[in-house]
């Protein structure tokens, strides 16, 4: 296989489900061998149905898609001898022990005899389950599951690696692990990882690149310190007193917008988010601004910009926000292109 | 092919584990057909001398009823395995992997097959030990079990179409609870069929757990009228190929809604 051809192609995904509920809207991925790609979105975004279209489970409605270089729809099975899928719900059998989960796993791709034995030996050990391996899942910790669940997926020594949500419901300090885990992998044997999280702070520690996902399409893409450096300067974020009318929104916009280094005001509810080449040196010049357009201020906090700025650039909404149902944010952009 | 046999020894295997490892369950699975077999057993030992049961014994005659009776009501709950299997992502990473669709399937079929087998030989046994006596022998006690293990297969398949199709237990449980024991007194299981109104008897033509009886009774008696045991038996044989095929075609539309 040519080594240069990406490891995951979609185009142009649509996936509608009964109900008229688009999952997806014109999707398109593309991950280049070796490298950790996350799909980041808040729940509802797509990003699961993306995994499952990549992973055979669902049909695309149209749209293609390649995963190691086999077509999804034309080779399932080559694509799902060459991939290792961590599911939300990974489902290793309760009954059985750690071992004979593995084992199953791996006779399933058809390894067996000795070699399974090897693998599976080395795979408990890497992931500190040797002592327990012996023991019914049922008595595992949410770590050793999730820890169990990645063994599963890379029984087979799979080229691309789907991990869906690895780390929700797990307990910070799990999840801390599991982030060392995959951060371990992914420099391992070139494997390319594919992974989808709902946490800013998990694609922005793990993935070489980023694409935001919102409402079933991929609104931006990139480096997450790339995505990051295109927001210049930083963020001053400013908690009103009381949420504004479009009038008075306008007004803020005009006044906040005339103060020197300003280039970008967002309105997010109660919140106003300014970017600014100095942060810190501009904030007396907007609190006096504020103060004369009558809007009280119940905080101010600024901060270097995050992944959740990116999202509320892109998607129009504050990260928080998208992942309340119903939520409504209106958006000025004054600098914004 | 082979690759299929293999993966279905596997998916079988997996779930003998199961069974064999909840002792409980397995227990519970074998402990309620005593309590029918002597329950009923002693309730209605004197109902023989009514006439028509083709034995002075009331137990020879239940056997076959406990039996087949066992066999439906414990196939029927194969669905909430499905269920529970999809709700906590299993069947979904199998179908990850390549092994054979046939397989995850049959997998299901054989275990519930060698499981109902299990459990008509049990009942048998503890008929033989309470004092039953089975003149067909060896080979009418076979048939009894093949017909359970039809029967069982039949409500089996559709238990886990029903599990695949509407996704919740309350379905599975309304339905199974509403079915058992209509089906089970609208036969020959308690009631020699000369004793009961002729209404009754028609309907019980046409109940595929009367044929599982008929067929497992009369090739468990001393004269056994093959000519009844193989129609039932086909008639059993059509219906469990026609539920599995339909459990097959449910498992596609599932893949498809996943």
């Amino acid at each position: 296989m040519n080594t240069r051809a990406p490891a995951v192609q979609a185009r142009q995904l649509v996936k509608t489900y009964p109900g008229d509920v688009t999952a997806l809207n014109g999707l398109d991925v593309t991950v280049e061998p070796g490298t950790v790609f996350g799909l980041l979105g808040p729940n509802g975004a797509g990003k699961s149905t993306t995994v499952k279209i990549l992973t055979t489970l669902a049909r695309a409605d149209s749209g293609s898609a390649t995963v190691a270089g086999h077509d999804v729809l034309r080779h399932p099975d080559r694509v799902r001898r060459a991939i290792g899928v961590v599911a939300q719900n990974s489902g290793a059998d309760p009954v059985a022990t750690g071992r004979e989960n593995l084992e199953l796993q791996g006779r399933l791709y058809g390894v067996r005899g000795r070699t399974l034995t090897a693998r599976v030996d080395e795979l408990l050990e890497r992931f500190a389950l040797t002592e327990a391996a012996r023991r019914q899942v049922k008595g595992y910790s949410g770590g050793m599951r999730r820890r169990l669940d990645l063994a599963l997926g890379l029984v087979h020594r799979p080229d691309v690696l789907f991990l869906d949500e690895p780390t929700t419901g797990l307990d910070p300090e799990a999840r801390t692990a599991m982030w060392d885990e995959i951060a371990r992998l992914a420099g391992h044997e070139g494997l390319t990882i594919l992974l989808t999280t709902h946490y800013l702070e998990e694609a922005d520690r793990l993935a070489d690149r980023i694409a935001i996902v919102d409402r079933g399409r991929v609104v931006v893409e990139g480096t997450p310190d790339g995505l990051k450096g295109e927001l210049r300067g930083d963020a001053v974020h400013v908690e009103l007193r009381e949420t504004l009318g479009d009038s008075g929104r306008a007004l803020l916009q005009g006044a906040l917008g005339t103060v020197p280094g300003v280039h970008e005001v967002l309105f997010d509810g109660r919140r106003v988010s300014v970017r600014a080449d100095d942060g810190a040196a501009c904030v007396p010049a907007l609190l006096g601004a504020l103060e004369r357009a009558g809007a009280g201020v119940a905080s101010a906090t600024v901060a270097r910009p995050s992944l959740d700025d990116v999202y509320l650039r892109y998607a129009g909404r504050r990260y928080s926000e998208a992942e309340a149902p119903g939520a409504d944010a209106l958006v000025l952009a004054g600098g914004a292109r | 092919m082979s690759a299929t046999l293999l993966d279905t020894w596997y998916m079988t295997r997996r779930q003998l584990v199961v069974f064999a490892r909840q002792p409980a369950y397995a227990v519970i699975t074998l402990i309620q057909p005593v309590i029918w077999l002597f329950l009923f057993g002693s309730l209605f030992r004197k109902v023989v001398e009514l006439g028509g049961f083709g034995t002075t014994s009331y137990l020879d005659y239940l056997v076959p009823g406990v039996v087949v009776m066992s066999a439906l009501s414990s196939n029927m709950w194969a669905g909430m395995g499905t269920l529970e299997e999809i709700q906590r992502g299993t069947l979904n990473r199998f179908l990850t992997t390549p092994v054979s669709r046939a397989a995850l399937m049959n997998g299901n079929v054989v275990n519930n097959g060698l499981v109902t087998a299990l459990q008509s030989v049990v009942i048998v046994l503890l008929g033989l030990l309470g004092g039953a006596d089975y003149p067909g022998g060896i080979g009418g006690v076979t048939v009894l079990v093949v017909a359970s293990v039809l029967l069982g297969t039949v409500f089996g398949a559709l238990s886990n179409a029903l599990g695949m199709l509407v996704r919740e237990r309350e379905s599975i449980i309304g339905i199974n609870t509403f079915l058992l024991l209509p089906l089970t007194f609208l036969s020959s299981a308690f009631m020699a069929p000369s004793q009961t109104p002729s209404w009754m008897r028609h309907i019980a033509d046409f109940n595929p757990l009367d044929w599982a009886m008929v067929a497992g009774r009369s090739a468990m008696s001393a004269h056994p009228d093959w000519g009844d045991v193989l129609g039932r038996g086909g008639a059993l044989l059509g219906l469990a190929v026609a539920a599995v095929w339909l459990s097959i075609r449910t498992f596609r539309s599932y893949q498809r809604s996943v």
